[in-house]
């Protein structure tokens, strides 16, 4: 899962390391899956349509890899659950300007114990806090990596899922 | 006697159903699963589609059941991949494709489901995965 407020760069995450271009599916949220809080302010509409973009990696004849970027607005947890079932893990892509907008999605992947990474995507090259002040902010465990990345950049792309799924094996193993 | 031109009035700027412009397409969404909006059983977003069946075996078929497998005969396609790429909501993919795969038509793989509690992927399916992405 590629995770993180909106306008971070999950779509640009996504498709710089993956062999396609992100295609985009859409879901129907209707009221049964909304829950009650979040109709209130739809005005008695009773569908939403969440869109999600993906990618696709295929790392061997019979082994293909899923990016799914969530969807941008943070409520539709319910789209959430149903991408963490199965997830090796999230990477959390977190604009420094903008530290608020990720908390929703540390909170959720702290919850549900699925492994993440924290991402610092530097706009423009600039990296305007180190990762240890961004783990103070944050207050993050010391176990969640907190790396750089340029989410442009196929070869940190890359970088940033080999930490993810390297984190996740230790998870599991310790 | 002269036909008249085919009218370029507002067909003269006309954009595919599907384009992102807002245009809602003509048939809604769960007409084309009979209204039903659970799939018989619960299939994975990334769950692969594959099919080996023969184009025969298509005739009869709904058209969207035959879609899917000709999509699904090149190369497996995850349940997002049919969604998007055939432009019908996942929940639409989903039961669509678990209808095929009762009929027996396609077959489906849920690697990361098997096995353990919580559909967490096991350690061996983690170190695949870290090789794959080393050697990208």
């Amino acid at each position: 899962m590629v995770a993180g407020g909106f306008g971070v760069g999950k779509t640009t995450f996504v498709g710089a390391v993956s062999e396609i271009n992100p295609l985009r599916t859409e879901a129907v949220m209707t009221s049964a899956s909304a829950g009650i809080d979040d109709l209130t302010h739809t005005g008695g509409k009773t569908t939403t349509t969440v869109a999600m973009d993906f990618g696709r990696i295929t790392l061997d004849q019979d082994l293909i890899l899923y990016l799914f970027g969530t969807p941008g607005q943070d409520r539709f947890w319910f789209m959430w659950d149903d991408l963490v079932r199965g997830a090796i893990g999230a990477v959390v892509l977190v604009d420094t300007r903008r530290l608020a907008d990720c908390f929703p999605a540390v909170d959720y992947f702290e919850n549900s114990g699925l492994p993440f990474v924290i991402a610092l995507n530097g706009f423009d090259g600039h990296q305007p806090y180190s990762p240890e002040e961004v783990r103070e902010a944050l207050q993050i465990g010391p176990d969640a990596p907190i790396i750089t990345t340029d989410a442009r950049h196929r070869s940190d792309a890359k970088s940033a899922l080999i930490t993810l799924v390297e984190h996740a094996l230790m998870a599991r193993l310790g | 006697m002269t036909t008249p031109p085919a009218s370029q009035g507002s067909y003269g700027t006309h954009h595919g159903p599907y384009d992102d412009d807002g245009d809602q397409p003509l048939v809604r969404p769960y007409a084309m699963t009979g209204g039903r909006t659970r799939p018989r059983y619960q299939l994975a977003i990334e769950a692969l589609v594959s099919t080996s069946v023969e184009p025969v075996q298509l005739q009869g078929l709904l058209p969207e059941h035959q879609r899917i497998c000709q999509l699904c005969m090149a190369e497996v396609k995850s349940v997002a991949e049919v969604s998007a790429l055939l432009a019908m909501p996942l929940g639409v993919a989903r039961i669509l494709v678990a209808d095929l795969a009762e009929a027996g038509l396609v077959a489906i793989h849920q690697p990361g489901h098997e096995g353990e509690p919580g559909g967490q992927p096991d350690v061996t399916l983690l170190e695949r995965v870290l090789s794959g992405l080393r050697k990208l």
